[in-house]
């Protein structure tokens, strides 16, 4: 039976639920435990038993989140070492995945990216070349180290839930780490998360710096809002809203993609969706070439009727 | 300012990726130095002419690892601008995961500092065939160097460097010492295009080719037989086709909230 940990990130009040997923996914693969850094909230600890965590390892320093990567990443690997894991689960953030690579190098173990499933002999499953190919893949290493994609897993609590327990972890010191000397939280919008939404409605160049359809539909929809890169480098939308090659990487239930002609980057991070809808005012438009539904049109025409008929329809 | 910049040969996103080569690797006939590796060396090539370009004694030195092709990838960065190319190539090379590849870079970039030291190594925020993003960290851990990832802005002052980054829900300020490993974003600048005279230039300019033997590092450990991860199987996804496409007669926006409802997504 596998020993896996899952480190979890600064969770706050409550474990978001990607996190949930983690666990459920490390229930699956062998005995779990949480390697977390930040407080432990009383609220957490009750969600880690309820998921049938018995052990939390917790840092000994305080100060992991004034640099970047480094000090976490020893701290995992430290982690990892105290627990016995043979895998190691994280999230698929950036940072994720960058704290990944480097307790990867401390622990000798191979590091996989980008995973959505998992088989019991420790064989991950990951799509390659923007969605074009999918593959199985396997650390040969005592220890794997995998980064795992948001909403491939259904979160279940454990069928008897844990009594926690607490460990310390000495983190071993880090020479060489860049600071971080100051740092603003941006506002959330209130619209759900891009990379795990259900459905996504995105704007690019086409609405000429007007992304109030874009936006009515999405809430008409319940969407999180994504674009191009050519509306976000003209400032109609912050950066974050970016899906492609160098954004976002989302494969929701439904893409609907409005003023975007398709560019191979922009396609890079959408096109693992499920069902892609266009509007576009030019039939030859790439993006048509890989729409299930595909309308020829205006979108200041066709997002507003559509958005009006959903709200009818929801009453 | 002696800068090293990472350069990464890539099949063209433009065309079909296949990953027909041994051990499911992808085919690089349709090759080209990787797109966002140009942020990166337009960054040391701002740095550089800031402190008086070559004349002054800056050098951006184009590092890649690759097979033969790989040396069009430095090329093009002669051309752009780099001051000498770095070409480490060795049949053992071949099949070598990020672990791998980090630990042959490094070892390269030790070497190329045994001279006069390093300040800088500046690399892309991914590469675009791999994505994975790992290569940077890795190169971080292995150089015990400060790692300053997705910078959307770089500025070196004296022995230190500050960069921002935007997160999902944060941006930051970060500082470091040098030298320090960065990746940079597609937001940090704009690449400039390789000019006639820089074309002629890069004639001249020098590429000094490595092996394993050259930079101490042991076949074992690269390479397919020194990976840590392994594919087992690749299988292509059969392309997206298009599907119904309509024109809009006064009523598409009533027809897309149809085929939505008929896919159960509303
Ligand atoms: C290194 C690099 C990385 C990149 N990364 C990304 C990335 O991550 N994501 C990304 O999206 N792009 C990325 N790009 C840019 C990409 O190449 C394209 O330039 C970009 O996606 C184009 O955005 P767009 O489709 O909104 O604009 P355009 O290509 O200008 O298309 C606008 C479309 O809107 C349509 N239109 C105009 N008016 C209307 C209207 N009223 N109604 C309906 N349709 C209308 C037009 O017919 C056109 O098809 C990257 C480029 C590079 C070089
Ligand atoms: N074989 C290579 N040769 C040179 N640079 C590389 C190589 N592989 C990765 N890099 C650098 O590391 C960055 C991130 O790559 P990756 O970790 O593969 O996504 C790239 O943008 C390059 O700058």
């Amino acid at each position: 039976m596998a020993k896996v940990l899952v480190f979890i990130d600064n969770p706050g009040t409550s474990l978001k639920k990607s996190s949930l997923e983690l666990l459920t996914l490390g229930r699956a693969l062998g005995e779990t435990a949480v390697a977390l850094n930040g407080k432990l909230h009383d609220d957490v600890a009750a969600a880690f038993a309820e998921y049938g965590i018995g052990t939390v390892l917790l840092p000994s320093a305080e100060d992991l989140d004034d640099f970047l990567v480094a000090p976490k990443a020893a701290y995992l690997a430290a982690a990892a070492g105290q627990a016995g894991a043979n895998i190691v689960l994280l999230d698929n953030s950036p940072e994720g995945k960058e704290i990944a690579a480097r307790a990867g190098i401390r622990l000798n173990a191979g590091v996989i990216t980008d995973v959505v499933a998992v088989d019991a002999d420790g064989t991950a499953h990951k799509s390659v070349l923007a969605g074009s190919y999918n593959t199985a893949c396997k650390a040969g290493t005592p220890v794997s180290v995998l980064t795992v994609k948001a909403n491939n897993v259904v979160p279940v609590p454990a069928a008897a839930p844990a009594a926690l327990e607490t460990v310390t972890v000495d983190v071993p010191a880090v020479s060489a780490a860049a600071r971080i000397t100051a740092r603003e939280q941006k506002v959330a919008s209130g619209r759900p998360d891009l990379t795990d939404a259900r459905i996504v409605v995105a704007g690019g160049r086409g609405l000429d710096g007007d992304f109030g359809p874009v936006e009515e539909l999405a809430d008409a929809l319940g969407a999180a809002v994504g674009a191009s890169r050519a509306a976000t480098d003209a400032g109609w939308i912050s950066h974050d809203a970016q899906v492609g090659q160098t954004g976002k990487t989302v494969s929701p239930q439904l893409y609907i993609s409005a003023g975007i002609s398709g560019a191979i980057q922009q396609k890079a991070g959408m096109q693992t969706a499920k069902v892609i809808v266009a509007v576009n005012k030019d039939a030859e438009s790439p993006v048509f070439e890989i729409a299930d539904f595909g309308i020829v049109g205006d979108l200041f025409d066709v997002l507003p009727q559509a958005t009006a008929e959903i709200k009818k329809r929801k009453g | 300012m002696k800068i090293i910049v990472l350069v990464k040969h890539v099949p063209d996103a433009q065309f079909d990726r296949h990953l027909t080569g041994e051990g499911y690797t992808t085919d690089r006939d349709e090759s080209i130095l990787s797109e966002l590796d140009e942020y990166a060396l337009e960054a040391a090539l701002q740095l550089a002419e800031a402190r008086g370009g070559s004349k002054a004694g800056n050098q951006v030195i184009a590092l890649s690892m690759g097979p033969s092709g790989a040396v069009n990838a430095i090329k093009k960065a002669l051309q752009i601008g780099a001051t000498e190319g770095v070409h480490l190539t060795d049949g053992a090379l071949a099949g070598s995961d990020a672990a791998a590849t980090s630990l042959a870079l490094a070892a390269a970039i030790r070497h190329l500092g045994s001279d006069a030291p390093v300040d800088l190594v500046l690399t892309g925020m991914a590469s675009t065939d791999g994505e994975t993003s790992l290569v940077p960290a890795q190169l971080a851990e292995r150089l015990d160097m400060p790692q300053v990832t997705f910078a959307s802005s770089l500025e070196v002052d004296g022995g230190r460097l500050t960069a921002r980054r935007d997160a999902d829900t944060s941006s930051e300020t970060v500082e470091a010492p040098l030298p320090a490993v960065v990746s940079v974003t597609d937001q940090i600048n704009e690449p400039r295009y390789p000019n006639f005279k820089g074309i002629i230039a890069a004639k001249r300019k020098s590429i000094t080719t490595l092996s394993l033997a050259d930079i101490g590092v042991d076949p074992a450990q690269v390479g397919h037989a020194g990976s840590w991860t392994s594919v087992l199987s690749a299988e292509e996804r059969p392309p997206r086709t298009a599907g119904t496409i309509i024109t809009d007669e006064g009523d598409a926006g009533i027809k897309l909230v149809d085929f939505l409802a008929a896919q159960k997504l509303l």
